[in-house]
């Protein structure tokens, strides 16, 4: 999140699409309900009407899959009726950089699309650069190259008549939204979006959240009190997972995972390292390399940085090793060891049946969990001969949270250490001490004998882990903060000069070195455990009157980076430095001490001084957005496998660069009157994630005991289907059955002159546990997915619904 | 006054149960001698973060100080975010922490096996220190096809987790980076 919880209650309008926040994150409804009692508008946008939809004060309904057609049309409408908050998009968005010559968009696609390798060139969305690289501007927003204009020209294709047929959504109803939420472009108003997998699981799951952003910047939302680009993370330390870099593209703190063509380290901080020259372009990045050095001491402590960068494994250039691929790789056989770490891929993962029958491949994997799960056990799976399987599975009995100590990142990105109570269970381990002894174990292994390429596995500083035995969690917490490994002195912001002795805390990012003088896990937490101790671990709750009024909690843990609780709030004041809304600041300017007051200011210097958006290159909010692997700009798809054959916006049915596997085509259908229906999946409030944390629980399973599935009266009356009996859901990956429930709450969509059924499923079962509580969801998903994250697109996808 | 939760609990208890329901129309005094005989049991109380959401929810745990067991887990209405309130899941931790079912001991299955076999933790982490070791030497490649230094082994895959502390989620990434691992995912890719 940009923001955070709290935040929700300073906002005048909420949007909640791609989300079910009332029943997936009901805590967080506290703060919703808050905004609507000081008067904010409460609108839901969703395929179902749910318990979010009863509490909003609209709901519009949409087809699974058609956001871009929703969002494109409210950009439409935002130009159209001149709503922008223009003082916030001439300053600090891109709308007047002017765009390279070479740019075209062509019914449905960008100029650079290469068919055979289905693959753009990017080089032609390039911004038009002065003689310093900084992008040449047209502050009247005319010219026809800027991108005001260019966004103006892509959109004019998105009027709300298209918009409606091709969505679904009643068109007096897509107008009285757009009136409602585009009010937010007032200077002193705010809107925020709460989005979660509705708009991440599609093959053009970036592209949603680019278009909200679009919006978000037109209407002058971001960084400001009950604004920003708020996703509602789904795991409570998902966040503080992806901060630690547990994907194989980015290594702690968001740098990129090093690939082969940067071949040394200068390489890599050359690559990866932008510059700008444009002055008041604060360009964060550019301190990369103090940061990329300081990890690599982290890792290694005792090498030299060209050996430690050396050390670090590297991808080939354009590899890519995500979920879907990896799957794809196992089922092929190319992976002999495999850890499924408090994860259940047999029952989350895209195509349930591709992905245990790829566990089948391996030599041999390692299950760490608290229960039983599909994962671990798939060797004894519905239809499997553990004969035929070879998989030999290490099951490793882990600790539940509550008996173990250490931090997790909410999704607001609040840092919260907790603490042990209970201890382990039986023999149960918290998963520190496993992964801390097995290095140790395989430590011990190199040292005794020979083997592949040994120096990375015996250089790794695991001296900080622990004591050599028992792994300690503040330990960890402070590399990842990161000490100083020789006295430095460093002269402060006021000149004066400080000298910080070895060993001892780094008190901000701002005094990592790229020399290799400081150690850092992870910049974007340096100040988080510093010499007066563990921010995580405070519970002050003292705030200024301003702090109270927005719900900052200062002292309540601690958020990266250095404790901003909104971030972009530079965004948030013009360019003397007053709030755009002045009821609710998170910035103001003190002039007689020349300091900001409220939150910590994103990028110091005065009022003015500095373009906001500080992790972008040239400072300014992205509204074109060159650097996407699928185009600059939203532009309108249907999901992979769709209900219809064309839609209204262009020739290019599905995205042109949507990841997928050519084994897997025979599986996938469009348009199929064997699979009318779009399914999408979704949760429910008592259930989490593949249910291996709840199916176990009684309070929670006796309240959600089975797989159901959701239709509307009119399919069940086309099906002969009675509320209460079960169904079979099927498509050509897998079949599942379901308890039907039979619902007003979902209705059929017309979309293009025709009816299009929607089933919807939860996909927290599976059949370990309870016995008869039915199978994964996912049996039923495709592995396909967003061209630039590779998540798959288990929102919107085709299957036949019949009575059992 | 400001009644906080533990200064109402307080004044709660000092009311004898039976003045305090006194003129409901029913004698407590049996209920009274019964809970007099109940046995108390004393807790320690540490705090935690929900494991579910990302909300992240304060809790209060109630540890037993005789069986290290867990007594209670409520919603701590300190946190400013979940202000003592839990939704069901949080509600139920519980259950997830003092469950019967979960495993809590090392289990193996052997390759063509029915069934899991109970095992120590040195044997499977020296079983599995070997394996790892093995797949590594036999697949580790010090250079890709284009004759570019690479370090890796894509013999070794790892997915998870999300529901892991920071500390450990940070020490498992170098784990798997130092062995040379390039197919790392987790939740956050699904």
């Amino acid at each position: 999140m940009t923001n955070h919880w709290i935040d929700f209650k300073n906002s005048d309008c909420i949007l909640i699409m791609g989300s079910n926040a009332a029943e997936n994150h009901p805590i967080c409804w506290k703060w919703v309900t808050r905004a609507q009692e000081a008067g904010a508008t409460v609108i839901h946008v969703d395929p179902r009407y749910t318990r979010t939809s009863s509490k909003a004060d609209m709901y519009v309904p949409l087809r699974s899959g058609s956001d871009i057609g929703v969002l494109g049309g409210m950009i439409k409408y935002i130009i159209d009726n001149d709503l922008t908050q223009k003082e916030y998009v001439l300053h600090y968005t891109n709308a007047s950089f002017l765009v390279s010559k070479d740019f075209s968009f062509k019914d449905g696609l960008f100029s650079g699309f290469d068919e055979a390798s289905r693959k753009y060139d990017k080089s032609s969305w390039a911004f038009e650069m002065d003689e310093n690289g900084v992008p040449k501007r047209d502050m009247t927003l005319k010219d026809p190259r800027c991108v005001y204009q260019i966004l103006k020209k892509h959109y004019e294709r998105y009027d709300s008549k298209k918009v409606s047929a091709i969505s679904g959504s009643p068109e007096d109803q897509l107008l009285a939204f757009y009136k409602a939420y585009t009010a937010t472009g007032k200077a002193d108003k705010s809107g925020t979006i709460l989005y979660a997998m509705g708009w991440t699981q599609h093959t053009v799951g970036v592209q949603n959240i680019r278009a909200m952003s679009i919006i978000q910047l037109l209407l002058g939302n971001m960084g400001v009190a009950g604004g920003g680009v708020n996703a509602l993370r789904g795991e409570s330390n998902v966040q503080g997972s992806t901060d630690q870099a547990l994907l194989f593209h980015i290594i702690p703190g968001y740098m990129a995972t090093p690939r082969a063509n940067w071949v040394t380290l200068e390489d890599y901080n050359k690559a990866n390292t932008p510059a700008s020259k444009d002055p008041k372009s604060v360009n964060w990045w550019q301190h990369k390399p103090k940061y990329f050095a300081s990890l690599l001491k982290s890792f290694y402590k005792e090498a030299d940085l060209p050996t430690a960068y050396n050390w670090m494994p590297k991808l080939d250039a354009g590899q890519n090793a995500s979920w879907l691929v990896l799957f794809d790789k196992m089922l092929k056989g190319q992976f002999k060891g495999f850890f499924a770490w408090g994860m259940n891929p047999a029952a989350s993962g895209a195509d349930s049946n591709k992905t245990r029958e790829a566990l089948s491949k391996l030599d041999w994997m390692v299950n760490v969990n608290i229960f039983e799960n599909e994962t671990g056990s798939f060797w004894k799976g519905p239809g499997v001969d553990p004969k035929k399987i070879k998989t030999e599975v290490f099951f490793l009995p882990c600790a539940v949270s509550v008996e173990k100590e250490g931090s997790i990142t909410n999704s607001g990105r609040w840092m919260q250490w907790r603490y042990a109570g209970p201890k382990p269970m039986g023999e149960s381990k918290p998963d520190g001490d496993i992964i801390y002894e097995l290095a140790l174990k395989i430590r011990e292994l190199y040292k005794k004998e020979k083997g592949a390429f040994p120096d990375p596995v015996l250089g790794l500083n695991v001296d900080d882990w622990g004591d050599g035995h028992v792994f300690d969690p503040h330990k960890v917490a402070k590399l990842i903060n990161g000490y100083f490994l020789k006295d430095t002195t460093i002269k402060g912001a006021d000149g004066k000069e400080t000298v910080y002795k070895a060993g001892s805390q780094v008190p901000s990012f701002v005094m990592l070195q790229a020399d290799g003088s400081t150690c850092s896990g992870n910049w974007i937490y340096t100040a988080s455990y510093t010499d007066k101790g563990n921010m995580s671990a405070r519970r002050d709750k003292t705030q200024t009157p301003e702090q109270a009024k927005v719900g900052l909690y200062p002292g309540w843990t601690w958020s990266w980076p250095v404790n901003r609780r909104v971030i972009y709030n530079r965004a948030s004041v013009d360019m003397t430095g007053k709030p755009w809304a002045p009821q609710k600041p998170v910035l103001a300017w003190d002039e007689a001490n020349k300091k900001w007051l409220i939150d910590v200011v994103d990028g110091g210097g005065a009022p003015g001084a500095k373009h906001p958006f500080i992790m972008q290159k040239h400072g300014m909010g992205q509204i074109y957005g060159p650097g996407l692997n699928d185009g600059p700009l939203p532009e309108y798809y249907e999901p992979l496998e769709c209900p219809v054959t064309e839609h209204p916006f262009s020739k290019q049915l599905n995205s042109p660069v949507a990841l997928m596997f050519a084994e897997d085509a025979h599986k996938r259908t469009t348009c199929d009157p064997r699979f009318p229906f779009v399914c999408t999946s979704y949760r429910v409030t008592e259930h989490w994630q593949t249910g291996v944390l709840t199916r176990w629980l009684p309070w929670l399973t006796e309240a959600q005991p089975q797989m159901f599935c959701e239709m509307s009266e009119e399919l069940a009356e086309l099906k002969g289907i009675t509320n209460g009996e079960k169904v079979i859901l099927e498509n050509p990956r897998g079949q599942l059955w379901a308890i039907a429930i039979v619902t007003k709450r979902l209705k059929p969509f017309e979309v293009m002159g025709n009816p299009v059924h929607l089933i919807g499923i939860p996909w927290h079962y599976g059949w370990v546990w309870p016995k008869d509580g039915g199978d994964a969801a996912n049996l039923l998903t495709p592995a396909v997915g967003d061209p630039n994250t590779g998540i798959p697109e288990t929102k919107a996808f085709m299957v036949n619904v019949k009575k059992a | 006054m400001k009644l906080g939760r533990r200064e109402f609990v307080k004044l709660t208890a000092a009311a004898t149960a039976v003045t305090a329901f006194g003129g409901l129309g029913f004698d407590l005094a049996p209920t009274k001698a019964h809970a007099q005989l109940m046995s108390l049991r004393k807790g320690k109380e540490t705090t935690s973060v929900c494991c579910y959401c990302s909300v992240g929810c304060g809790l209060i745990v109630t540890t037993d100080e005789k069986t290290g067991r867990a007594i209670n887990i409520e919603g701590d209405p300190d946190h400013p975010i979940n202000e003592g309130a839990l939704c069901a899941k949080g509600a139920a931790i519980y259950q997830l922490a003092e469950n019967p079912q979960r495993i809590t001991k090392v289990q193996y299955r052997a390759p063509g096996s029915d069934k899991w076999e109970e095992k120590s933790w040195d044997w499977a982490i020296t079983e599995i220190a070997k394996r790892v070791k093995k797949v590594r030497d036999e697949s580790f490649t010090e250079k890709n096809a284009k004759g570019e230094v690479v370090n890796r082994t894509e013999g070794l895959a790892s997915v998870g987790s999300a529901a892991m502390d920071n500390e450990e989620c940070w020490i498992y990434q170098a784990f798997l980076r130092s062995l040379g691992l390039t197919y790392i995912e987790h939740q956050a890719r699904i």
